[in-house]
Formats: C-alpha cells, sequence, structure tokens
C-alpha cells in the first residue's frame, strides 16, 4: 500500500474540495454519533462500564504474555495452531505458506483491519492466491482498487451513485440505484466465492484465553460464510486482543455495539473455537491463528502503551472534526482519524507520520467518547514531543518557538512585545478595528479577518491605573 | 493560605491574548472578582502559560514557562483567568516533572488554586452578580478545554441568567470545536477553515445578536470569519457582559451595538 501520510495537508486540501467526498462524510457526522448518543442515553450505567473496561485492559496489558500463552494453549488443546508473527512480514510469509500448503488459488475475507496493516491482500495477489474480500463495503472497495476510509465502514467515503456505478461496470448487469438490487447482486456474485474458497481469512474482534475462541461481530454475516465453508480457517488478528474469559468479552461486547454503530448488540457475534470436532455439521478441518505484533509489545514499555485498550470502534473518527472534513483517505495510511494519529507514527515511523498527530486542534472530543477511556490527545502529544526531540519539528515552527520562548522567559522584554504586537497591529486595522491581509499571518487571514486590538495592552493600562492611584503595586500578601 | 481583611486574594492571570487585543477582559474579570469581595491582584512575573510550547512537544520550554508561573502566583489564595485554555494549561503542569522533582509539587499546588472566571464565580464563590443590564439575544460558544477539562458548561449560562435583558438561543453543536486550536489554525489553514465555516453556520443560524465565549482565541477565529463573511453578529467574551462594561464595542467592531443598560 502506497504510504501518503507525508501528504496529509495536500489530501487534505483535495479532500475539501471533492464534492462527492463532502457529501458522503456529511452522513458521518450526523449518522454514528448520533446513534452512540441514542444508545448511551438508553444505558444508564454505561460511563461506569468504560471505567470497568479500561481498567481491565489495563490488568490484561499488565499480563499480556500470561494471557497470550493461556490462549496459545487452549487454541493447541482444541486442535488448532498458533503463529507468532513479530513483524508485517512475518505474517504475511506465515499466511502465504498455509495458503501454498493447501493449493489455495482463492481465499475468501472477512473484514480485517489487521491484514490492510500488514497489507495482505497485494502480498497473496503477487504470489498467485486471489483474496476475495467479503464484507460488503470492503467488496466494493476491492472492485474499485481503494482501501478502507474508515475502520468499521470502509466504504463510508463513497455515495449510493459510486456503488451503482462501479457494480455496473464489473458485474454487467443494468445500472440500479436501489441499495436492495446492489445488495442482492453483491450476494450473487460472492456465493460462489464462498463455495469455491479454499480458505478464509477472518480478523478477530476479541481472543478468549478462558476457551481458546476467536471472535468476530458483523452485521452482515459474511464472516461465518468465510470461516466455515473452507476447509481452512485463519485468524490474522494483533497480540492485543486477548480478553481473559467469555464475560470479560461480554463487556467489551456491550460497549464496542454501542460505541461503534449505536446498536445495543452486533447482529452477528460468531465464536470459532478450533477446527471442526466430532460430531460437528460445519465447520474448518484446520484451525490457524496469527498473532501479529508489528511494534505492539514496543508499545507497552513506551508512554503509548494506553493505546494497546483500543477496541476498534471508530467513536473517535466518527466525532473528530478533523476527520469528519478531510475523510480517512486524508491520513495516508490504513488507519485513520485520532486513533490512527497515534498508531500510524508506531508502524510507519514519526518521520512519515508525524504530520498527522499534528493534524489537531486537542478539543479533546476523542477522549470523551472512547470506551476505553484513551486519552488520544495526550497520546498525540507524546508524539510532537518525539517529534520535536528528535529535531523533525519544520524549522520555522522551532525558530519561532524559540523567539517565543526567549520572550515569554523574560517578564519585562515579554511586555514590551505585547506592547509592540499590539501597536503594530492597531496600526495595520487603519483604525476599522479589524485587518483583512497580514502577510506574517496568512493561514489566519486568508480566510477570515483579524479583528485588532481594542487599546492598548492590559497591562499598560493596568500600569497607567496603578499609577494614577498612586500606589505602588505589591506583589504578596501574608 | 493568604487572604487581605479577610478577603480572597486573587492573583489574576491576564492570558497572552486578553493582553493583547482586549484589555476590556481584563478589567471586566477584575471588576466580577471585586464585586465578589475578593482583593485582586495582578503579577508582574506572569507572561504565557506556555501552552505553544508543550502542544508543539517542546517539554522542556514549557517547563521552564511553568515554573516562572508557579513562582508568580506563589502565595496567591486563587489564580484566576478570563480562559478556560489557559487554566488548562496550569492543570496540565504536574506532567512537566518527575516524581522526584520539587517542582511537581508546587504545580499541583498551584493547579489546585486555579480556575477559569465563571467557574470560580459560580463553584468556587458561590456567588451572584450585581444586577446589570444586556439588552440582547445570545449564543454561547463552549471552548473545548474549558468544557472537557474543567468541566465548564452550566457556569457561564447560570451567571448570564442573572443578567438583565440577556435571551439564550442555543446553537446546533455549540460543544464542537470552531477549528482554532492555537497554532493549529495557521498550520492547517484549509481544514480550520472549514471547521470555523460549519460553526458560523450554526452561530448564524442560531439567530442570536451576539456570540458570547469564554475563550478570546475561538472568540477571534469565529468574529473574523463572521465578519469575512459578512454576518452582523457581535463577539464578545463573556465576562465583559457579566461585569456590565458592553460599551466598547464588540471583537473587530468600530462602534458599540448593544448597550449595557
Ligand atoms: S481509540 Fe477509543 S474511540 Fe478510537 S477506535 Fe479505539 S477504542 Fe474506539
Amino acid at each position: 500500500m502506497n504510504i501518503t501520510s507525508p501528504d496529509f495537508k495536500e489530501n487534505a486540501r483535495i479532500a475539501l474540495k471533492d464534492v462527492g467526498l463532502q457529501k458522503a462524510l456529511g452522513n458521518v457526522k450526523t449518522g454514528f454519533p448520533h446513534k452512540r448518543a441514542t444508545a448511551m442515553e438508553r444505558l444508564p450505567e454505561f460511563d461506569q462500564l468504560r471505567d470497568e473496561a479500561r481498567d481491565l485492559k489495563n490488568h490484561i496489558i499488565e499480563h499480556l504474555d500470561l494471557y497470550l500463552e493461556a490462549f496459545e494453549a487452549k487454541v493447541l488443546e482444541n486442535g488448532g495452531h498458533v503463529h507468532w508473527c513479530r513483524t508485517s512480514e512475518e505474517a504475511q510469509k506465515t499466511i502465504l505458506k498455509i495458503c501454498q500448503e493447501k493449493n489455495a488459488k482463492t481465499v475468501t475475507k472477512g473484514k480485517s483491519m489487521v491484514t490492510e496493516e500488514i497489507n495482505l491482500n497485494e502480498y497473496l495477489e503477487a504470489n498467485g492466491v486471489t483474496p476475495v474480500e467479503t464484507d460488503l463495503g470492503e467488496y466494493i472497495l476491492q472492485l474499485r482498487g481503494e482501501h478502507p476510509s474508515h475502520i468499521i465502514a470502509p466504504a463510508i467515503h463513497l455515495n449510493l451513485e459510486d456503488v451503482s456505478e462501479t457494480f455496473h461496470s464489473h458485474h454487467h448487469k443494468p445500472k440500479s440505484m436501489d441499495p436492495a438490487v446492489l445488495m442482492q447482486e453483491a450476494r450473487e456474485e460472492l456465493r460462489n466465492k464462498f463455495v469455491a474458497a479454499d480458505v478464509g481469512i477472518t480478523g478477530a474482534n476479541f481472543l478468549v484465553a478462558e476457551t481458546g475462541s476467536s471472535i468476530i461481530v458483523t452485521n452482515e454475516g459474511n464472516g461465518d460464510l468465510t470461516q466455515i465453508l473452507p476447509k481452512t480457517h485463519i485468524v490474522v488478528t494483533s497480540i492485543e486482543k486477548v480478553v481473559p474469559t467469555l464475560e470479560d468479552m461480554t463487556l467489551f461486547l456491550r460497549l464496542l455495539a454501542r460505541s461503534a454503530t449505536g446498536q445495543e448488540f452486533t447482529v452477528y457475534n460468531t465464536l470459532s473455537t478450533g477446527p471442526r470436532q466430532e460430531g460437528d455439521q460445519d465447520g474448518p478441518e484446520d484451525y490457524h491463528v496469527v498473532l501479529v505484533d508489528n511494534g505492539r509489545s514496543e508499545m507497552i514499555a513506551s508512554e503509548l502503551r494506553e493505546m494497546l485498550r483500543c477496541i476498534r470502534c471508530a467513536a473517535c473518527m466518527n466525532h473528530c472534526p478533523v476527520y469528519g472534513a478531510v475523510g480517512g483517505h486524508s491520513y495516508g495510511w490504513v488507519y485513520p482519524g485520532p486513533m490512527g494519529s497515534v498508531l500510524t507514527p508506531q508502524m510507519i515511523g514519526i518521520e512519515k507520520g508525524a504530520l498527522l498527530p499534528n493534524a489537531s486542534t486537542f478539543c479533546g472530543k476523542c477522549e470523551s467518547v472512547c470506551p476505553v477511556r484513551i486519552p488520544l490527545p495526550k497520546l498525540m502529544r507524546y508524539w510532537r514531543r518525539n517529534e520535536f526531540e528528535k529535531h523533525l519539528t519544520p524549522k520555522t515552527s522551532r525558530w519561532g518557538l524559540g523567539i517565543w520562548g526567549f520572550f515569554a522567559k523574560r517578564p519585562a522584554l515579554y511586555r514590551q512585545l505585547s506592547k509592540l504586537s499590539n501597536a503594530t497591529l492597531r496600526a495595520l486595522s487603519r483604525k476599522q478595528a479589524r485587518i483583512s491581509k497580514l502577510p506574517l499571518a496568512r493561514g489566519w487571514t486568508e480566510h477570515r479577518d483579524m479583528p485588532a486590538p481594542s487599546g492598548k495592552t492590559f497591562m499598560q493600562l493596568w500600569a497607567d491605573k496603578q499609577q494614577g492611584q498612586n500606589k505602588p503595586q505589591s506583589e504578596h500578601y501574608s | 493560605m493568604n487572604t487581605y481583611k479577610n478577603q480572597p486574594v486573587v492573583g489574576l492571570f491576564i492570558t497572552c491574548l486578553a493582553d493583547l487585543y482586549r484589555p476590556e477582559v481584563g478589567f471586566a474579570t477584575i471588576q466580577l472578582l471585586e464585586d465578589a469581595g475578593c482583593k485582586v491582584e495582578v503579577p508582574s512575573q506572569q507572561t504565557c502559560c506556555g501552552q505553544p510550547a508543550f502542544n508543539t512537544g517542546d517539554f522542556k520550554q514549557s517547563a521552564a514557562i511553568a515554573r516562572q508561573t508557579i513562582e508568580a502566583f506563589d502565595g496567591y489564595q486563587y489564580v484566576v483567568a478570563p480562559s478556560g485554555s489557559c487554566i488548562s494549561m496550569l492543570h496540565h503542569y504536574p506532567e512537566l516533572f518527575d516524581e522526584k522533582d520539587p517542582w511537581k509539587k508546587r504545580a499541583e499546588d498551584l493547579k489546585a488554586r486555579a480556575f477559569e472566571i465563571t467557574s470560580f464565580l459560580v463553584d468556587v464563590l458561590q456567588h451572584s452578580l450585581s444586577p446589570s443590564t444586556f439588552n440582547s439575544s445570545i449564543t454561547y460558544h463552549d471552548s473545548c478545554s474549558g468544557l472537557r477539562e474543567l468541566g465548564i458548561k452550566d457556569q457561564p449560562r447560570q451567571l448570564l441568567t442573572q443578567v438583565e435583558g440577556v435571551e439564550i438561543k442555543e446553537m446546533q453543536e455549540s460543544e464542537t470545536c470552531c477549528g482554532f486550536g492555537g497554532t493549529f489554525c495557521v498550520k492547517y489553514p484549509d481544514i480550520s477553515n472549514r471547521m470555523v465555516g460549519n460553526k458560523t453556520h450554526n452561530i448564524v443560524d442560531a439567530g442570536a445578536t451576539t456570540l458570547l465565549g469564554g475563550d478570546l482565541g475561538c472568540l477571534l477565529n469565529m468574529a473574523g470569519k463572521l465578519q469575512r463573511e459578512g454576518h452582523d453578529v457581535d463577539v464578545r467574551h463573556v465576562v465583559e457582559v457579566l461585569a456590565g462594561m458592553t460599551d466598547q464595542p464588540a471583537l473587530g467592531e468600530t462602534k458599540s451595538t448593544v448597550k449595557a443598560g
């Protein structure tokens, strides 16, 4: 996948002018937040559950090795296989090897962001295995040669017209604008692929240490067919997804559905616990779990540790005014929005990802809706600090900050600087009380006026007043 | 803690923007505090709260400024500012020092004493305003730091209902960021422009004569956009109305339209 995170600003500029995209983004803004708010209202203990979930996740991360090993032991006991992969490359190779051992020509895929993260589709294709996305959104994107722009609604950047056009050109059927007809078309196309697939690949929303199960939640049921029909089922997931017990899992399921789509429960909650057992009517003969690390264990020991609590609900991006303005593709890699602004620099490097954690006003809305209370602004600030300490912050910012800091640490000089700026701004306003062009602040005045100061600085006026009252200003009382 | 003839002694943290752009905000804050029975001083060793450095990731510089601010406000029973954003920054100071650093304790101590003005009047002093009049419909923007870091939502509204003549017309999405974000607005001008454009749309829709808020950064941003778009909405800091100091023109205006009674 082509990484365009370093071009975030340019991506954003184009996105802001894209009429279709802006129309589609309008639906994110009004749809998801409203549904979440309604679901929250109906569950008075929602905030208490968030605290519990945060604490439980912290506990899990603290003992991650223990729970992962317990999970592995159970999977083996159930007759499955577990593969530990440190990097994307290791994961790609592992998955390809399983496919090749099965002589797989096509694999069906349920929706999985981790497979995006490890760029699995391109890799499989380059090695003669055809991946077929079965989630409707992902299927549309695969036909269009695009990547998801959202972690739970991958094709949210598209409008009905786009889908209609795409299906028309790929399915060679009459063009339709009826969602039900389009859905039916996709179903028919996919049905044969489900049956023909040699391997089914799904992600996992959670892994349960107690039972060795993985669970996926979907609203389409495509995941079920993906993992039941083929002879081999590969779960591709990441190490932080493990939870101790089935009961713990239900706590997260309640939070996940409400935070993500405002549903009380997702429609399909499908558990897989190893290969088909004797007496089972269906299920795969072979069951593999590929556990991807990809920088996560490094995060445990860093200030980003709290990010590992993320359950990928997308509430942070659904409520983010920056995401709402520019959409997911502007972020230039797999994970968009606030959670992506924290994860991306970790996975592609701060050198390439630095613009993302900077693209936030720190309005704090993301943190306020996160079901596991991840302090996203604080973690984005961590990256800014990292960037600053590595001298990656743009020179103009550094110099500006240096000069400003010089004055800010010298109160008397700072007074003089304020006085000078104040007088300059007032002079520039030519008694109009506002300035419409300010060469040094083009970013501001290109789009808005700059109100001019209404008089001298407060400190000047205050000093005048104190003098007028002829009493020295004392500093302290005791 | 220090008091003066049994009055609470408050150190005013003026904030860079009030100092530079709108001295009236400082004087209105002082008047509100004095009306509420406080003794107010303006420590001369204060400058900026350090937020620009903090949010750019320059923690060393932020810590140096934090130490200076802590010293400047040593000995004051309370530190009050007409800004949720700057007070939130003061609340971040403890993060800048290690556990073992003696400054950590001093930062915690400052944090416990630092309040935004409307929250100070309502939550700490539980004060009722002196009678004043402002014959205008207003709409209120909830600035992000004040709202989400300090829990400021009802306080300004509660105070505004005590002002004769004020009619509150809430806008849609009053809690959505206006796109200012400190240096964000010049680093990402296109995105910031979209955000402030959404905001002015909601402001105009609310149909109020005056927009009020508690943070000058956001107010300058919204005032500048409203003016560029040619809308006739006055923009003021909430303390001007609460203190009955609305004789001076609104932000970026040459004459005053709505007068205090
Ligand atoms: S960071 Fe929080 S809100 Fe965002 S996707 Fe993860 S869990 Fe959901």
